[in-house]
C-alpha cells in the first residue's frame, strides 16, 4: 500500500526524522491559513500516488498567502497527469502546505528489501533529487549501500560510514547517523516495503530535511498495521480494482487489452497474459483467483470481468491444484445463467477433478469454447475477441 | 534417487486444518508417509487417521518426522518454521502465502546457519516421482516417472509444464516450487544445483518470473552446469511497477523485466522459450538433440 507524502513526513517525523514544517489542506482557505502561520510563503504540493509531480504542474510555490490559495484553488480537484499515472491521471483531493527551504546540496536516501541475501538494505547517493535508476545505470558508482542484518539490528557505523560516503560529514555527520537510524527503525516497526527520501536536502543554514518521501506499507503485514491500514487513499486506486478487492478478489489489476483472464496462481496469470500476446491478443486484466473453494468467489470474480467495457471475450485458463475445478466450473455455468459474462467464453480446465469439471460444462449446454491446451485456449480467446 | 524427498521421508503437517488434512490424504494416497500432524492443543487426537501432535519436537521424537510441511495460516507461519527449524528436521516445506516480508527477513537470517533447508514458501511443494514422495499441494496425476527435474517460482506453472512433458512422453525425476514470494529459503540457483548433481535428473527445465533477479543468479550458475536447461520467464507482458500476484512479481528496475532474465540465462547457455505453452515441445528437441530421448 503506498502513503502520500504528507502521511509519510507524518511517519517519519514521529521516528525522528526532521521533515519541513506544513501540513496538508483540503480547501484554498486552508492553504491559505498554513501559508499564513508559515510565515506568508510556501511551496503547495499535490498529493497524489505518482513521482514527477512538479512537471505535471503539481507543485507551486506561493510567495503570499493569497497566491496559496489560488494555487490551491488551482491543484485541488484536477487530474494530475505523469508518464507513471496513465493517461487519466490521479485525481488530486489534498495539497502539503510547506515552509520554502534554501537548498544547498541535495541526498538520496532509502530503505527497502533486498531479496537475494533477504534483508533491509539502505541506499545512499549524494545525487539526490534525480531519478535513482538513472543514477543506478549511468553512475553506479554514486551509489553506496549497507544491509541491516536482522540478528543485531542497524548499527551506527553503517550509518556514518553511508554519511561520510555522500559527504554528510562535520556537524552534517550526528544529525546524518540519526535520520539514518530513524529511517530503519520506521520501516521496521511499520513494515515498510520501501521507504524513500529523495532529497534530503541540506539546507543553507547547515540542517538536514526530508524533502520529499515515498512510503510503502507491505500489505501482508495490514493485519498488524491497522493505524496505517487507515490511511489507505481508496481514491488513488483503479475503481474495478477496488471493486474487485470489495468483492473479496485480491490479485486484480486492470490491464489496457480486450480479453479478460480468469486463472488460478499468479504464474499460470502472467503466462497467460503473454501467451495471448504470443497469439496477438492482449490481456484486459490480471487475475489470479487463488484456491476458488467457493462458487461465489469465481461468480464475482466474472461479474468483475464481465462488466468491464473494454472485455470483448474472456479466457478461463485453470490448472487445479489446491483449486478444484469442478467449483470453478459450476461458477463458470452460474455467471453465464445469470448474465454477468455476455461475452464469447472459452475455457480450459486441467487438474484436480477435471472430470467432474468438465461434466458441468457439459450438462449445462451453455455456448462455451472448450480449449485443451493452453495455446489452444488463447488462439480461441483472440479470435473470438477480434470477431466481436 | 531423487531432490529432497525419498521413499523413506517421514512427513509431518503443520497446520492440520482443511488444506493440511486434504493434502496429507493425497499424499498418503500417492504412498508418500505421512506420520503425523502438529496442532498445538490438539495433541494426542486422531483427525482423519493421522495421529497429532502438539509441537514438532514431538513429531520429531516419536515419528522420526524429517520432512515438514506448514499450512500454517500466514500471521503464524514464521513462527511454524522456526519451531520446525528448532526441531532439527532437516526439509521444510511451506505452503502458506502471505507472509509478512519481515518476519521472512527474521527466519532467512536464521536458516543461514542452519543444517534445514527450507523451501517456499508461497509454493506448491516438492515431488519425488520415482519414490512416491510427494510433500506438497500438487495433482499427480499429470506427473510420470522419468528423469526432467522441474523447478519453478509458481505452483501452476509447475503443473502446466509437467503437463506438458507427460502428454509428449517426456517423464520427470521431480519438482520443487521454489515459492513467489520476495524472500525464500532456497533459490533457483541452489535447487539447480540440487538437479545437477542427481543421477535421476538428465535434465532441468525452469520457470522464473519478472521481478528481483533470482533468475540473474540462476544463470551465473547454468554456465557451469553439464545438465541441458529449458527456461521460461512469465510476465514478458506484465506493466511495470504493479504486483502481478505473486509479492515478489513486481518489476522495479530494469533488472526485474522478463526480457533481462530472458538474455541472461540465454547467454548461460539455457535454451529460453518464449511461450509457455512450448516449454514441454522444446525439452524435446533439446533431449533429442543431446540423444537423450
Amino acid at each position: 500500500m503506498k502513503l502520500h507524502e504528507y502521511q509519510a513526513k507524518e511517519l517519519l517525523a514521529r521516528f525522528g526524522v526532521p521533515v519541513p514544517k506544513g501540513r496538508v489542506a483540503r480547501t484554498p482557505e486552508e492553504a491559505e491559513a498554513i501559508c499564513r502561520e508559515l510565515g506568508g510563503k510556501a511551496v503547495i504540493k499535490a498529493q497524489a500516488h505518482t513521482g514527477a509531480r512538479g512537471k505535471a504542474g503539481g507543485v507551486k510555490v506561493a510567495q503570499t498567502p493569497a497566491e496559496a490559495k489560488q494555487h490551491a484553488a488551482s491543484i485541488l480537484g484536477m487530474q494530475l497527469v505523469t508518464h507513471q499515472t496513465g493517461p487519466q491521471g490521479l485525481p488530486v483531493s489534498a495539497v502539503l502546505v510547506e515552509e520554502l527551504v534554501d537548498i544547498e546540496r541535495e541526498i538520496y536516501l532509502s530503505v527497502a528489501i533486498d531479496n537475494t541475501p533477504g534483508m533491509p538494505v539502505i541506499i545512499a547517493s549524494a545525487q539526490g533529487g534525480m531519478d535513482i535508476e538513472e543514477v543506478a545505470a549511468n553512475h553506479p558508482e554514486a551509489i553506496f549501500q549497507v544491509h541491516v542484518d536482522p540478528a543485531c539490528g542497524f548499527q551506527p557505523f553503517q550509518g556514518r560510514s553511508l554519511a561520510f560516503k555522500v559527504g554528510l560529514t562535520g556537524d552534517l555527520l550526528n544529525p546524518a547517523t540519526a535520520i539514518i537510524g530513524a529511517l530503519v527503525k520506521a520501516f521496521d516497526a511499520t513494515d515498510g516495503s520501501i521507504i524513500e527520501i529523495n532529497p534530503l536536502v541540506v539546507t543553507k543554514d547547515g540542517k538536514l530535511l526530508a524533502a520529499d518521501a515515498k512510503y510503502s506499507i507491505d500489505d501482508n503485514a495490514d493485519y498488524r498495521q491497522k493505524d496505517i491500514a487507515g490511511m489507505r487513499d481508496r481514491s488513488q486506486e483503479a475503481q474495478r480494482e477496488l471493486e474487485a478487492h470489495d468483492a473479496g478478489i485480491q490479485n486484480y489489476v486492470k490491464l489496457d487489452g480486450t480479453i479478460g483472464c480468469l486463472v488460478n496462481g499468479a504464474g499460470l496469470a502472467m503466462a497467460t497474459m503473454d501467451a495471448l500476446k504470443f497469439e496477438g491478443g492482449s490481456p484486459a486484466n490480471f487475475l489470479d483467483i487463488g484456491t476458488a473453494n467457493s462458487t461465489d468467489t469465481v461468480v464475482a470474480a466474472l461479474k468483475i470481468i464481465g462488466s468491464d467495457p473494454d472485455v470483448k471475450a474472456v479466457l478461463v485458463n485453470i490448472f487445479g491444484g489446491l483449486a478444484r475445478t469442478d467449483v470453478i466450473a459450476q461458477g463458470i455455468v452460474d455467471a453465464k445463467r445469470e448474465g454477468f459474462i455476455p461475452q464469447p467464453t472459452v475455457v480450459r480446465l486441467a487438474g484436480t477433478n477435471v472430470e467432474a469439471g468438465m461434466k458441468i460444462l457439459d450438462a449445462s449446454e451453455l455456448d462455451l469454447g472448450r480449449a485443451d491446451g493452453f495455446a489452444e485456449a488463447a488462439r480461441m480467446a483472440v479470435a473470438a475477441a477480434k470477431r466481436k | 534417487m531423487s531432490v529432497l524427498m525419498n521413499r523413506n521421508s517421514k512427513v509431518v503437517v503443520q497446520g492440520f486444518g482443511g488444506a493440511g488434512q486434504r493434502e496429507a490424504a493425497n499424499g498418503r494416497a500417492y504412498g508418500t508417509q505421512i506420520v503425523c500432524g502438529v496442532t498445538p492443543g490438539r495433541g494426542g487426537q486422531v483427525i482423519e487417521n493421522t495421529p497429532i501432535r502438539n509441537t514438532v519436537e514431538e513429531a520429531v521424537k516419536e515419528f522420526g518426522a524429517n520432512v515438514s510441511l506448514i499450512f500454517v495460516p500466514a500471521p503464524f507461519a514464521a513462527d511454524a518454521i522456526l519451531e520446525a527449524e528448532a526441531a532439527g528436521v532437516p526439509v521444510i516445506i511451506c505452503i502458506t502465502e502471505g507472509i509478512p516480508v519481515l518476519d521472512m527477513v527474521k527466519v532467512k537470517r536464521v536458516m543461514k546457519g542452519s543444517k534445514s533447508r527450507l523451501i517456499g514458501p508461497n509454493c506448491p511443494g516438492v515431488i519425488s516421482v520415482a519414490e512416491h514422495a510427494r510433500a506438497g499441494i500438487m495433482p499427480v496425476d499429470v506427473y510420470m516417472e522419468g528423469h526432467v527435474g522441474v523447478i519453478s517460482r509458481s505452483g501452476t506453472l509447475v503443473y502446466e509444464a509437467v503437463d506438458q512433458l507427460t502428454r509428449l512422453g517426456i517423464g520427470q525425476s521431480g519438482s520443487v516450487g521454489v515459492g513467489g514470494d520476495p524472500i525464500i529459503g532456497t533459490s533457483q540457483r541452489e535447487a539447480l544445483e540440487l538437479f545437477e548433481a542427481d543421477p535421476d535428473t538428465n535434465a532441468i527445465v525452469l520457470i522464473g518470473e519478472i521481478g528481483g533477479t533470482a533468475e540473474q543468479e540462476a544463470a551465473e550458475y547454468i554456465k557451469t552446469m553439464k545438465k541441458p536447461v529449458v527456461a521460461f520467464i512469465g510476465g514478458a507482458t506484465a506493466p511495470p511497477g504493479r504486483r502481478m500476484g505473486h509479492a515478489g512479481a513486481i518489476i522495479a528496475g530494469a533488472a526485474g523485466t522478463a526480457s533481462a532474465k530472458q538474455a541472461a540465462l540465454r547467454a548461460a547457455g539455457a535454451t529460453v522459450v518464449e511461450s509457455p505453452s512450448n516449454i514441454g515441445q522444446t525439452m524435446l528437441e533439446v533431449l533429442q538433440k543431446a540423444g537423450l530421448k
